[in-house]
């Protein structure tokens, strides 16, 4: 079972088609878990302390805006953890503030520098798109470690 | 007060303690409703909280038991159900809709991606499909792929 980032982080297809194909996929909501489950002084736990911010600074400098680093400190250690990675192009879904959109574009950029295998795809607009969209990402899940030949 | 004292007086909340997990469950088919998805789920899996929702199922629990109930629940229709984890429990003052007024934040985005979900569907009935193999077999498009005569006189018309 090999570990894929996918993005967007909070993409219900990707992480569905993922784990469906043996997988397991690496998104916000895992991250988001981890804090939320991890014990600390804040009652209830808080998703991005200011901690957090600080250990993005691996990912982005100082004067990059702290929601980016926030950010980073979720999808960062996911992106160094993942064996490989899926990436839909035209997730509109995933625009926002200049943090969200700042870090988006860090994201994918990590992703390309990591030299994991990579699947890049638009989200399917058609029965036709939808059927090459997901034979294309069983084929590309096979292809990894531990798994199921397509 | 060190920081593991302050852990064993935090108050115990469901679905927050290590080990346990909440996962979505989205259902985008005639046959099926959350609401019969929900029974059938409780009685496949007593002791996992399931709450039914508009779109489908919110499910927590351990680990393991969550994983085996959304392999059974994924036969009922198996390519019109879709499973995402979910990093909040439900409930949670933070996200749950009943506290923060309006639609809970990330609904915008799975509401969007739901939209989808037919053709999704589609592409995981012909995976049984031999009729489909050559549609299978072609690759995506690239992103730099020119524009087709075929789409463009598409586009003209729907505008």
């Amino acid at each position: 079972m090999a570990k894929v980032f996918i993005y967007p982080g909070t993409s219900l297809i990707l992480s569905d088609l993922v784990s469906r194909f043996g997988h397991r996929p690496l998104g916000s909501a895992l991250a988001v878990r981890d804090r939320v489950q991890t014990a600390g002084l804040d009652t209830p736990p808080l998703q991005i302390t200011p901690e957090d911010p600080k250990k993005g600074l691996r990912y982005a400098a100082v004067e990059v805006p702290s929601g980016v680093r926030g950010r980073m400190s979720l999808y960062g250690p996911q992106i160094e953890e993942a064996d490989a990675g899926i990436i839909i192009r035209d997730a509109d879904l995933a625009f926002g503030c200049m943090g969200c959109a700042r870090t988006n574009e860090l994201v994918r950029f990590l992703l390309h520098e990591r030299k994991i295998p990579l699947l890049e795809l638009d989200y399917p607009r058609s029965d036709e798109e939808g059927i090459r969209f997901v034979a294309a990402i069983k084929s590309f899940l096979a292809d990894l470690v531990g798994g199921v030949p397509a | 007060m060190s920081e593991a004292a302050a852990a064993e007086t935090m108050p115990v909340r469901p679905g927050v303690g290590a080990g346990t997990v909440a996962k979505y469950v989205f259902i985008d088919s005639p046959d099926l409703t959350p609401a019969d998805l929900g029974l059938r789920a409780y009685e496949i899996a007593p002791a996992v909280q399931i709450k039914e929702t508009c779109f489908g199922l919110v499910i927590t629990g351990p680990e393991a038991e969550v994983d085996r109930l959304i392999v059974e629940i994924r036969k009922f229709d198996p390519d019109r159900i879709f499973v995402k984890d979910r990093g909040f429990p439900p409930g949670d003052e933070r996200r749950c809709r009943a506290n923060l007024g309006g639609a809970r934040p990330g609904f915008y985005g799975h509401e969007n991606e739901l939209r989808l979900a037919r053709y999704i569907s589609a592409g995981l009935r012909a995976l049984h499909d031999p009729k489909k193999a050559d549609l299978l077999r072609a690759k995506p498009k690239k992103a730099d792929e020119p524009l087709s005569p075929e789409r463009l006189a598409e586009l003209i018309e729907e505008s």
